[in-house]
């Protein structure tokens, strides 16, 4: 197990690179002149020039890469080219914003889709079965930034319930985490609901019964633990979509998060502040998928029969 | 032989699985057996037969979309096809236990050997953790797996196959139940383990005065551990006959086909000859005697009518129309009579 | 099985090779899928609908009841009505006429970019399963490093770089589905090298294409269609939500998700704006999601519960 997590990490390494690679030719790619486009078009020449300057543009590019990868790992991504403030200083609170609406989210997720899949699964074909997965099937086929505006439309502007935008009350907080947690929780529920039920038809689940344990416990106790198991990689690698769905959850809901600050910067042409917000989300996602990568293996490990 | 008391009674039981088109497949078609105290009684069929829905059915332990049609099942007088489900898990793993064919998934994986055992203490005699614990060490023991304080911690994907179906057994006879319903216990294993489990079984039983229903297609071990045997061919029974005279004067053909297609110690055996043809498909089940067309001897009628379950001899019963007056084929094939 | 017809097929059948004869029953499973079936013929719909309303409009003929970009100040933020069906948006134009417009740009983006993505992600995945050691270590590092990047996030990248358009957003869309493809193919691939009878005809003296084009990818094809039909549903949510951050379709293209973005300002006035474009985005994703779940239920009947 130890050597597992160990050769895991290892296999970070290539990829982090990868990614700071990427982010880092992000600004090359570009057409055109970067130092010009940040200033705009009709800058004068000593402005680009200072730009160039400022981020290191006339060094080969190798030495930039180095030079970037070295603030990265201090957390030292440069400075906004909108207002010249420290990216670093302007992420922190969005950031912890962000990771606020991802973990509420998740945890409605789970919850909402864990309890949704085991209903369906004990009551299988039954109306509410059909009725879960019907709805699990929408939550999965809409548009989650529209359902956001419905949400807002309906709770907000026409019934009042919930403030339209911002983050932070209690309030503000409820439109958003549905808005973000639905298609999770479909997906959740989904898996859920095939994995209840092939672990249920399993020669233990029958044991059990000959043992002459109560329906309920076996659901709650034989079948649901291992029937969870799948559940942690599809939760893990819900956390990447809903990652990046705080991008359009925060836009329709103008919450002042890491999300909205990618959009904000993309349009403001502000390089330094996309690449910072992108590697940062990057590896959060990484980091998020280790985690499930060594659970699952752990939960795994008494299924596998080789150890 | 003399009247014994039956602690458990099949009588005429019925299970059929209502498929989705509506057809009804009968898996168990009116068999009847009794399990006299403290013997084994062996079920010995081919796959398909039946004989593991029987079993199933005994505990009530048949899914959706199978169902008890019929019958009855008396243990100790009552009928268990009248009980609810309360009822049944009372019994379950108390009075009546069961044990599987495959130990590497009769197990749950995630739970350590201990706790699985344990639970059966916990549901059916409330015992806290630690009384649980030693009665489980006691029980590890008794069933013949070394350091058992150590193993108690283990999870099943440690253990060895043969030590999985230890593990069944000491679960399955964790509160000393009355009867052992044993379904293929040693088809999964390795030869050598095999004669270990069936020994061990023999042991238990004696030691806890257990009856016990051994499940098998394998007459090997029916011949090792069995004091009756009930043959099953489609759903029902056409054999049962105490086990020394089933081998040594089996009546239904598909009881002599059984034993000319094994290879024997005990007999003069010129060649093994195997049954002819497969057992049919539900779809295609015969109308009269559903062995008749891989039988040798079978004539129109045996094509066309059922025959019952009679009586002949003491306490040997037999389906098939050579055994009864109305026989018009050959009657050289009698010649299996004593 | 007394039907002569059902027997006849039954005979030919086991005449076929057994590739035909698993696709024919793959068919035959997926038509009893009646959902899946039903948006089989919604999706078909769907295409002639908006092909043809795209091809009068090249000839300057409007056959929806308004021209998509015809703006009447006067009716503006007007709800549904038997003028204009799903209302009219906020500079008065119809909002249904526009939805039927704007069909062939997300179906066409959806089709485009996975196609895209698969003609690079399949050949990566067939590589890199197919020769394994390096060259497999190489191609999945680099992919690996793609899928660092969560969901949509490649593509905000991609779009970042090359600037926001309709082409723009569909390349993104293609590079974000290209991992997807690269990993399943090279699993299928894998799974089908282990097969005995490749070992056979490599032993033959078959070379690696002929292998490939005639062995290995028919059968990693079924696995590709599958995922394709549903990485549209994906990729039309994906291309809708970039185009609604405003990144993608530029105003006053009908796109689904630029109209979104149209409406949002005048929530307050006409909700409807904002309710037609989202239930057809909602229409076309849970379409292709519906028959990509009944095909990969008919290609593994053992996964359906």
């Amino acid at each position: 197990m130890i050597t597992y997590i160990i050769r895991r990490i290892f296999q970070l390494i290539p990829v982090l690179f990868g990614v700071t690679i990427l982010v880092f030719l992000m600004m090359h790619l570009t057409p055109g002149n970067p130092a010009q486009l940040m200033a705009g078009e009709t800058a004068p020449p000593e402005v680009v020039e200072r730009i160039e300057k400022r981020l290191g543009l006339h060094d080969p590019l190798p030495v930039q890469y180095v030079n970037f990868l070295k603030k990265v790992v201090t957390l030292d991504f440069g400075v906004s080219m909108r207002n010249s403030l420290p990216i670093i200083d302007e992420l922190r609170p969005k950031f912890w914003v962000t990771i606020e609406l991802a973990i509420y989210s998740t945890l409605l997720s789970i919850f909402m889709g864990i309890i949704a899949g085991i209903v369906s699964a004990v009551r299988k074909y039954s109306f509410a079965d059909v009725a879960i997965m019907l709805v699990a099937l929408f939550g999965l086929s809409m548009p989650n930034f529209w359902l956001g505006l419905m949400l807002m439309q309906w709770f907000s502007i026409n019934l009042g319930w919930f403030p339209p935008t911002g983050w932070g009350s209690p309030g503000q907080v409820v439109l958003p985490v549905i808005t973000l947690g639905t298609a999770g929780a479909a997906v959740i529920a989904r898996m859920t609901r095939s994995s209840m039920l092939e672990v249920i038809s399993q020669d233990y689940i029958r044991t059990a019964r000959a043992k002459g344990v109560r329906e309920r416990v076996i659901i709650y106790r034989h079948a649901l633990k291992n029937a969870l198991i799948p559940v942690v990689t599809v939760t893990g690698l819900q956390f990447g979509t809903l990652l990046s769905g705080t991008v359009l959850t925060e836009t329709v809901f103008a919450i002042n998060g890491m999300g909205r600050y990618v959009i904000d910067s993309i349009m403001a042409r502000d390089f330094p502040a996309v690449q910072a917000s992108i590697i940062v989300i990057s590896i959060m996602f990484v980091l998020v998928n280790l985690i499930v990568d060594i659970s699952y293996r752990y939960l795994n490990k008494r299924i596998d029969l080789n150890g | 032989m003399g009247k014994e008391e039956n602690i458990l009674s099949v009588k005429d039981l019925q299970t059929s699985f209502f498929i989705d088109d509506g057809s009804e497949v009968k898996a168990v078609d009116g068999v009847t057996f009794d399990v006299p105290k403290g013997k084994t009684i062996g079920i010995v069929g081919e796959s398909g037969s039946g004989k593991s829905i029987t079993a199933l059915s005994i505990l009530k332990l048949i899914d959706n979309p199978g169902k008890i049609k019929g019958g009855q099942i008396l243990y100790k007088g009552d009928n268990l096809v009248d009980y609810n489900e309360r009822k049944m898990r009372k019994i379950r793993g108390n009075q009546i236990s069961m044990i599987f064919q495959e130990p590497m998934t009769s197990l749950n994986p995630t739970y350590t050997v201990g706790e699985q055992i344990s639970e059966s203490y916990k549901i059916h005699q409330g015992l806290g953790k630690k009384e649980s614990k030693r009665k489980v060490i006691e029980m590890l023991k008794l069933v013949g797996i070394p350091s058992p304080e150590k193993r108690i911690d283990q999870y099943p994907f440690e253990l060895s196959g043969g030590m999985r179906q230890r593990v069944m057994i000491a679960m399955a006879l964790a509160c000393r139940p009355e009867m052992l319903i044993a379904d293929e216990p040693t088809t999964a294993l390795d030869v050598t383990i095999q004669a270990q489990i069936l020994e061990l079984i023999k042991e238990l039983q004696d030691e806890l005065g257990m009856s016990v229903i051994m499940i098998t297609h394998d007459l090997g071990v029916v011949a090792e551990t069995c004091d009756y045997v009930a043959v099953m061919y489609c759903g029902k029974v056409v054999e049962y006959a105490d086990v020394r005279t089933l081998f040594k004067n089996p009546r239904h053909p598909y009881t002599v086909g059984l034993l000319n297609s094994l290879p024997r110690s005990d007999v003069d055996q010129e060649e093994l000859i195997p049954i002819k043809g497969t057992v049919p498909s539900p779809d295609e089940m015969p109308t009269g005697c559903r062995f008749a067309p891989r039988c040798p001897f079978a004539t129109e009628k045996c094509h066309n009518e059922l025959p019952e379950l009679e009586q002949i001899g003491l306490g040997e019963q037999i389906r098939c129309w050579i055994y009864t007056d109305e026989w018009t084929g050959d009657p050289e094939v009698k010649v299996y009579e004593p | 099985m007394s039907d002569p017809a059902v027997q006849a097929a039954v005979t030919t059948n086991a005449s076929l090779n057994p590739r035909v004869k698993a696709r024919k029953d793959l068919i035959k499973r997926f038509k009893k899928n009646k959902a899946a079936l039903i948006s089989f013929y919604v999706i078909l719909f769907l295409i002639v609908v908006s092909i043809i309303v795209h091809v009068f409009q090249l000839f300057g003929i409007t056959i929806t009841p308004h021209s998509p970009s015809a703006v009447n100040l006067p009716d503006r933020f007007q709800g549904p009505s038997a003028e204009y069906w799903f209302g009219a948006d906020h500079m008065g134009r119809d909002i249904f006429s526009r939805i039927l417009h704007g069909m062939i740009l997300t179906l066409g983006i959806g089709f485009v970019s996975v196609f895209m993505g698969a003609l690079v992600g399949v050949p990566l995945g067939i590589i890199s399963g197919y020769y394994g050691g390096k060259v497999d270590a190489v191609i999945m590092r680099i992919i690996d490093v793609l899928l660092a990047f969560p969901g949509i996030l490649l593509a905000l990248a991609i779009v970042s770089i090359l600037g926001g358009s309709l082409v723009n957003v569909t390349i993104a869309v293609a590079v974000y589905s290209v991992p997807g493809f690269a990993r399943i193919v090279r699993g299928s691939t894998l799974a089908t090298k282990k097969l005995e009878y490749i070992d056979a005809i490599r032993a033959l003296g078959a070379k690696d294409g002929r292998i490939i084009f005639k062995h290995i990818l028919p059968n990693v094809m079924s696995p590709i269609i599958v995922n394709a039909t549903l990485y549209i549903a994906t990729a039309v949510l994906t291309a809708a939500g970039l185009s609604f951050l405003g990144l993608g379709a530029q105003p006053p293209t009908p796109e689904w998700g630029a109209m979104l973005n149209d409406g949002r300002g005048f929530m307050r006035d006409a909700g409807h704006i904002t309710l037609f474009p989202g239930l057809a985005i909602l229409v076309v994703v849970l379409a292709f999601n519906i028959f990509g779940d009944g095909l990969r239920d008919a290609l593994d009947p053992k996964m359906k519960n």
